[in-house]
């Protein structure tokens, strides 16, 4: 109180206009340097992936590249198959996991009993912090066996054991953001959804789920990214055959197996080429995004 | 005829006595109006008589609440009761969906898929909300392009396309303007006809303009309730004096 009323009194005026605030400066340079952290990553990035890898698609040509079928260095630079590996195992995993993920985070935020909910939720937390190592241990370990006995076939190291991985593990992302959207909701739209006769489960079906839609939507976009961007997990299971796979029951290398396996050891157009694959990974991400942005602005209400 | 009646109910949040034996009757057709400072259990009464406290964990309640003679805290289908009994919230709450969706929402919770039907219904009760001239042509844009008034008038409307007997209104033109509010209480003058309605209000004139009768919360209790007229002016009790002379609350 003395302060306020001597800088009152003292100054009967209002102050000058100080010639410059450096604080307040200062803070806004710290904030715009923090910013551009991230963006000049990313700028450097793709700068980098398009100076390494550019080369090879002058050398080895973009449509043989791209939709080339054999990968056979240093002579054939085709990734066709390792894309087809990669969407297929995503897809696969979103198709398996994105279902469980949503209605478990419906569960922890609308239906589950507190001591159930204080159960699930660490566990959940607990699998978003598992190393991917340990998830491939547990696909080579667990999954790949179960294929081989179920389907009958010698090798179980399949895009179908990737599939299995990724889904679990794009589950805890996915279900901790759309949770938290869900929690999110101002109650008055449950509250109007029930006092008009709706039954709990029709109106989160049809009220709540949808009025989180945004905050799902950005949960399943970080499980995509998450499973597209996978590898170490991948390689210990998928077993990486760089052919094109003929079922999902088949083995497979994925764009970022690519990469990882053979990096230590390539050279010139073949390291170009790795490079490249990165290329075609960061412009699926961008797809991603902006189709998430895409679907976010056309229906929000 | 009393559409509810409230008898000896007590609610408690926890160990919070909100409500100390209430006992009030609402009869159809009329306007019932509860008034009283902030805290004093008026909004929870009303969310009794529809059971959304039931959405509240750790309410426990004695004493009945009767609709049309039957207590709706022993077995009956909650769902049912709410479409019978219809509520209106403080703040607009239209969903993320557009007019029409929004309208003919309790309709198709109940399964009711016939497309004829469902305009029909969504349109008498558009004109009932006194909204339809305002929206007809934009029955599929979103709801919340509409404007806070409208936007009270559409979930208005979604209440009485489930021509429910009864509607609950908590406070709900405490979030709109002076015009939006006269808008609204033109509206209910036209309701009352049809609906029974309790309302809670804030607004001292406003329970003056619109309701029959009025109750009275101070602290939980139920103070005084009678007819509107009498409870503005003559008040028998000297809290409720208070209260509606503007001393306090």
């Amino acid at each position: 109180m003395d302060t306020v009323n001597k800088i009152r009194t003292s100054e009967l005026q209002l102050a000058q206009k100080q010639t410059y605030d450096w604080v307040e400066k200062g803070f806004h340079l710290l904030f715009l340097c923090s910013a551009m952290v991230g963006v000049i990553s990313v700028a450097t990035i793709a700068w980098f992936l398009f100076h390494e890898g550019l080369p090879a698609f002058q050398e080895a040509g973009v449509s043989e590249l791209i939709l080339g079928r054999e990968w056979l260095p240093p002579a054939l630079f085709g990734i066709f198959p390792m894309i087809v590996a990669s969407l297929i195992s995503t897809a696969g995993a979103v198709i398996i996991g994105i279902p469980i993920a949503i209605l478990t985070a419906v569960f922890l935020a609308e239906l589950a009993p507190k001591w159930l909910a204080d159960i699930v939720r660490p566990a959940v937390e607990l699998l978003a912090g598992i190393p991917s190592v340990v998830y491939g241990f547990f696909g080579l370990v667990i999954i790949v066996p179960a294929i081989e006995t179920l389907f009958n076939i010698p090798a179980g190291n399949t895009i179908l054991a990737g599939i299995i991985v990724l889904a679990i593990m794009i589950l805890p992302t996915v279900i901790t953001i759309s949770e938290t959207s869900l929690r999110a909701l101002p109650s008055v739209y449950k509250e109007g959804a029930l006092a008009l006769g709706a039954s709990h489960i029709y109106s989160i079906f049809k009220v709540l789920v949808p009025a989180a839609r945004s905050g799902i939507l950005t949960g399943v976009a970080l499980g995509v990214a998450r499973a597209i961007g996978e590898t170490m997990a991948i390689i210990m299971v998928m077993g990486n055959a760089p052919a094109m796979p003929g079922s999902i029951l088949e083995p497979a290398r994925t764009l970022t197996a690519n990469i990882a396996m053979e990096m230590s050891y390539a050279t010139g157009v073949h390291a170009s080429a790795l490079y490249s694959t990165g290329i075609v990974l960061l412009v699926f991400i961008v797809l991603l995004n902006a189709s998430l942005l895409y679907v976010n602005r056309k229906r929000s209400f | 005829m009393n559409k509810l009646e409230v008898n000896n109910l007590n609610l408690f949040y926890g160990d919070n006595h909100a409500l100390k034996d209430i006992s009030l009757e609402i009869p159809a057709r009329q306007v019932t109006a509860l008034i009283g400072p902030s805290g004093c259990g008026k909004s929870t009464l009303l969310r009794t008589l529809n059971r959304m406290n039931d959405l509240v964990s750790g309410v426990t309640i004695s004493g009945d609440v009767k609709f049309e003679g039957e207590d709706i805290y022993s077995d009956v289908d909650v769902k049912q009761l709410r479409m019978r009994v219809g509520m209106v919230f403080q703040k607009p709450n239209p969903f993320p969906m557009s007019i029409y969706e929004n309208v003919a929402f309790g309709l198709k919770a109940q399964g009711m898929k016939d497309k004829k039907q469902l305009d029909s219904i969504v349109e008498e009760s558009l004109r009932g909300a006194a909204l339809w001239d305002e929206v007809k042509e934009q029955l599929n844009t979103p709801a919340f392009g509409l404007s806070g008034g409208q936007q009270q008038r559409l979930c208005i409307a979604r209440a009485i396309a489930m021509q429910p007997e009864v509607i609950l209104m908590d406070e709900p033109t405490s979030a709109l303007d002076p015009i939006a509010t006269h808008k609204i209480e033109e509206l209910m003058d036209e309701l009352r006809k049809k609906f029974t309605i309790v309302i809670v209000t804030h607004s001292m004139n406003q329970a003056k303009r619109i309701s029959d009768k009025t109750a009275f919360f101070w602290m939980g209790e139920l103070v005084e309730h009678g007819e509107t007229s009498q409870i503005f002016n003559q008040p028998k009790d000297l809290r409720t004096q208070g209260y509606v002379s503007g001393e306090f609350g």
